[in-house]
């Protein structure tokens, strides 16, 4: 290494990493319902796929994590995002594409994307 | 692309534990369970609570894990890592509540400390320069060679505050001027003093395990503010884990071109060479540590001529400790005026301290120079086991001294503890309670002083002996009031003609206690009597006839055949043979034997 230039890119690359390590009150929390029912019905890639691109956008202060049973089976694979001071957004029926449209969106937009709520999915 | 980070502690004392062997079939199982792409097993230096090793957390969840064992590990893989269901029984208590868990930072032992110099320990992969580089690691150094003039580092580190962290507070950036100025230009060295030797004390040895890269930063840093272009660690060969790293840090720095020609391109050469120090106490002074790293024998030289003018090889060297380093990279980052927000008007920043001895919470901590005694003992450290008494704190090791219940709330800095008659010592912090005998205490430290002198001047090399017999002869109840008074008086001047430090603070442990303990010296030397039950000469074991069953058992495990009497008849202890080991009253389901 000759140069700052290439000190920060390693920085960059590494922060997204090591980020991961971190506690913090003003974190985003996108958790993935991963219980049998959620793992049956195709958590596991929905969960890759939002680690995967949160890490990619370099989202910093968003955990992905995971739980049990969140009890609506049906509904698996269930992602709630919750964002410190503002209500639990819960979508439903998810996909590993569905879940990169809601980093999209939701996370770097602050948009909720309404038509995969599980308020859509009860009308 | 990893989902989630499962850390686990390979510091010396998780390691003992067992740690290395958790990791490996932390990997297996997580293979086991295809998780391999998505969950990374990383193994990290100290997290501070050592008396909960092995220790696991799972990230980003921050689950804490402790006291893991082998066979867990199958459970907390599938529920947790495969399924999200945090495995509650196997957390670490304090963290536990009714719903979800408490964060980390809010436990009572985390809450109150600060971590500077230990903030990427527990946190990154000491192996791994791009994980140290992650965290901000290099850019100090980068900021320093290609935005800053030597005279701009050495001002940042003069208003920032800090003083040394080894032991005696000189202030880092005064050292470093001293080096710079007195001798322009010519060779120069920078070393670190990372011979951490007082029993009970390893911060240098954690900082050293969990982020070494933060050290080799901080010498380059150094080795520009004073122009010097070549630097030695002189670490002791009895921290094994710390030697590999340092070794792997220092060999990841040249390949990275961090150590060696022209750094950052900026014309800048710096590298460093490890010397390891075959364990005498002795080298961890400064003389003696750098006529160690020359290739002669640890032994001390008279100052002046001081290091910043002559040190190794007779060139200008800058020595400072583990711990100091470990703040230089994050001063420059964050400025002088921000260490120095931090503490009391003379002591800036944070000070890590061991925690060892009769405390709940065994481990290393880092808490704001001002913090009170009482905040660490009790908050931090969770309290003295088996509700005892908290009774004194030795700080600063064989070179420093007690401060008693009484001083309890005195807030912890560098001028506070001398003016009590301790020092800050590199920062081992040993809790005692009434179980310990003071003078046992001072005893134990002596021995350690005498073991250690290294024999070159006679006030240390005789004085300390006799202090020695002179302590022996009090907890074998054979001295005389005027004893005690002829103590004092060496102990004076054992420290007033000491060529060096170890013989000028030697006295101190002694010092300290007849300061706050004097009642505990004369119950040994007037009424024979050792108030805390530890000085075996003074002790006698005897059975209560009354509570006394008969049931044979002491008389059985008595290894030297000193209780006899017949079955459901009161014992009797024949104190001639008796040798005062205790296993008699463990045993007794009566608690008819005492010590008096």
């Amino acid at each position: 290494m000759k140069s700052l230039a290439e000190l920060k890119a390693i920085r960059e690359k590494m922060q997204g990493q090591v980020g991961l390590r971190s506690e913090s009150e003003t974190q985003t929390r996108v958790v993935v319902g991963m219980a049998t029912c959620g793992i049956a019905s195709g958590a596991r890639p929905v969960l890759t796929a939002l680690a995967d691109a949160v890490m990619n956008k370099k989202l910093e202060d968003v955990a992905v994590v995971q739980t049990g049973c969140i009890g609506l089976c049906q509904f698996e694979p269930i992602v709630e995002v919750i964002a410190p001071g503002k209500e639990k957004v819960t979508y439903v029926h998810m996909t590993p594409e569905k879940a990169e449209e809601i980093v999209e969106q939701h996370l770097i937009r602050g948009q909720v994307v309404t038509q995969y709520t599980l308020g859509a999915a009860n009308k | 692309m990893y989902r989630s980070h499962v850390l686990v502690c390979g510091g010396t004392g998780c390691t003992s534990s067992g740690s290395l062997q958790i990791f490996d079939l932390l990997k297996e199982e997580i293979a086991k369970n295809g998780l391999a792409d998505e969950v990374s097993v990383v193994q990290t230096g100290c997290h501070g609570l050592c008396a909960l090793g092995p220790i696991v957390i799972v990230y980003p969840e921050a689950t804490f894990y402790s006291m893991v064992k082998p066979e867990y590990i199958p459970e907390i893989v599938s529920e947790h890592l495969l399924k999200g269901r945090v495995v509650k029984k196997y957390v670490y208590e304090d963290t536990v509540q009714e719903e979800g868990l408490k964060p980390l930072h809010e436990t009572d032992f985390y809450k109150k400390q600060h971590r500077i110099a230990l903030r990427n320990c527990g946190v990154i992969n000491p192996e791994n320069i791009e994980e140290y580089i992650g965290t901000r690691g290099y850019e100090a150094l980068g900021k320093v060679l290609t935005e800053m003039t030597p005279d701009d580092v050495i001002k940042c580190i003069l208003d920032s505050g800090l003083r040394g962290r080894g032991g005696g507070g000189f202030p880092t950036g005064r050292k470093w001027q001293l080096a710079k100025d007195l001798v322009k230009g010519g060779q120069k060295y920078v070393a670190c003093n990372a011979d951490e030797g007082d029993p009970g004390a390893f911060m240098d040895r954690s900082v050293l395990e969990g982020d070494p890269h933060a050290l080799i930063e901080a010498m380059a840093i150094a080795g520009y503010a004073i122009g010097a272009n070549q630097g030695y660690i002189y670490v002791r060969a009895e921290y094994p884990i710390a030697v590999d790293r340092l070794n792997i840090a220092i060999g990841q720095a040249r390949e990275y071109g961090l150590l060696g020609k022209d750094i950052f391109g900026t014309g800048f050469d710096f590298d460093l060479e490890l010397r390891l120090g075959a364990g005498a106490f002795v080298c961890g002074e400064e003389t003696a540590l750098m006529t160690s790293i020359e290739g002669n024998r640890g032994e001390p030289k008279p100052r002046p001529p001081f290091p910043a003018e002559k040190g190794l090889f007779d060139k200008p060297t800058v020595l400072n400790n583990v711990e100091t380093y470990a703040n230089i990279p994050q001063i420059i980052l964050n400025g002088a005026e921000w260490f120095a927000s931090m503490g009391t008007e003379k002591s800036k920043g944070t000070k890590v301290f061991a925690l060892g001895g009769k405390i709940k919470n065994t481990g290393l901590v880092e808490i704001p120079m001002g913090t009170t005694l009482r905040t660490v003992v009790e908050d931090i450290g969770g309290g003295i086991p088996n509700g005892k008494k908290f009774k004194a704190a030795q700080t600063g090791g064989p070179s420093g001294g007690c401060i008693p219940a009484e001083h309890f709330d005195v807030p912890i800095d560098y001028d506070n503890l001398i003016a009590l008659g301790s020092m800050m010592g590199s920062g081992g912090l040993i809790v005692m309670d009434e179980d310990n005998c003071m003078v046992d205490i001072a005893k134990f430290f002596l021995e350690f002083t005498v073991d250690e002198s290294c024999g070159k001047c006679t006030p240390c090399r005789i004085g300390t002996k006799r202090l020695y017999e002179m302590l022996d002869k009090i907890t074998k109840g054979q001295a005389t009031l005027e004893d005690l008074d002829k103590l004092e008086e060496l102990c004076y001047y054992i420290k007033d003609n000491s060529l060096c430090g170890l013989g000028q603070t030697a006295p101190n442990p002694v010092l300290s206690t007849l300061r706050y303990f004097k009642d505990e010296y004369i119950a040994h030397v007037v009424e024979k009597r050792c108030p805390a039950g530890v000085c075996k000469d003074l002790l006698s074991f005897v059975i209560d006839p009354d509570k006394c069953k008969g049931c044979t058992l002491c008389a059985k495990k008595c290894p030297a055949g000193a209780i006899s009497g017949t079955v459901k008849e009161p014992h009797v202890i024949d104190t001639s043979k008796c040798v005062k080991c205790g296993v008699c009253i463990e045993n007794c389901k009566f608690g008819a034997i005492s010590k008096k």
